[in-house]
């Protein structure tokens, strides 16, 4: 009676071991960069810092590319 | 802050080629790496299409979320670089890539695979602006002399369009609606579809 019970509770444990599985679905997280720092565009000897001389000149060459305000309509 | 995309217009590429050439003269790119190239849909055939095609630059960058040694970062105007010194030429991030950006030199003994090479929206790399590093590595750095992409500003037609996404997105609306056709824009969806990595929900948004 004693070992039919103890044959029991191990295979209860076993059984129930399953329940505890974890989901085999792997959660990705987002490395972290491991490489050198960057600087900032304008921190360059064109622009020494001066951001808005920076952002300046890009919205300029931005709005360079669209043709119907270069082109004069009569 | 300008977040700087590429916008390809296919109603007006005319397979020049004068991107890639651009590209390629700008940089000193090595035989056999494409930073850039043109691809034809139906070459040949009536009604067939062309459009540039590079690294976009992805909002949620798949190869950022592959690399198992972390070598790619985001600028602060949404520019994907990364470390070629970090870089162990793996290629999974050839793999991840939906517009086949990632480049491999293959000039090493018995066909060895280098470091990953890529366009860079012309903005160099990890290494101080303007050295002989930079320049050997990532090519010149012309967002730091305050201009565009090369292949962008050589376009002949501006069918390549580059740049802070507002404006361009704007100059392409202007133009879809002048000329009443056209209005698909090849990989947009693709690169941009997704949100950017860390940013907050819209509100209201549902997960």
């Amino acid at each position: 009676m004693r070992g039919f019970l103890i044959g029991g509770a191990v295979a209860l444990s076993l059984i129930l071991a399953g329940c505890g599985e974890k989901q085999p679905v792997t959660v990705y997280k987002q490395g972290q960069y491991q490489g050198k720092p960057d600087q900032q565009p304008w921190d360059s000897a064109a622009f020494k810092g001066d951001r808005a001389g920076w952002e300046k000149a890009i919205k300029a060459r931005n709005d360079g590319q669209n043709e119907y305000t270069r082109v004069v309509s009569n | 802050m300008a977040r700087m995309k590429f916008l390809c217009d296919a109603e007006r590429c005319i397979e020049c080629n004068g991107c890639v050439t651009a590209c390629k003269n700008e940089h000193e790119v090595p035989w056999g790496v494409n930073r850039r190239r043109v691809v034809t849909l139906n070459d040949g055939l009536p009604g067939e299409k062309s459009i540039s095609v590079a690294c976009m630059h992805c909002s949620d960058a798949p190869c950022m979320a592959v690399c198992p040694v972390d070598c790619f970062y985001k600028t602060s105007e949404g520019v994907v670089l990364h470390d070629k010194d970090l870089c162990i030429g793996c290629g999974y991030c050839f793999y991840a890539c939906p517009f086949g950006a990632p480049q491999f030199p293959q000039d090493g003994a018995f066909g060895l695979r280098g470091k990953m090479d890529k366009c860079t929206f012309c903005a160099g790399g990890p290494e101080a602006d303007h050295s002989n590093a930079e320049f050997k590595k990532y090519g010149r750095n012309r967002l730091a002399e305050g201009k565009l992409p090369a292949c962008a500003e050589m376009c002949s037609t501006k069918a390549l369009l580059g740049g802070d996404s507002d404006v361009i997105a704007d100059i392409y609306r202007n133009r879809v609606l002048k000329r009443g056709k056209g209005s698909e824009v090849w990989g947009w969806g693709t690169a941009y579809g997704k949100p950017e990595k860390g940013a907050a929900p819209p509100a209201g948004a549902k997960s």
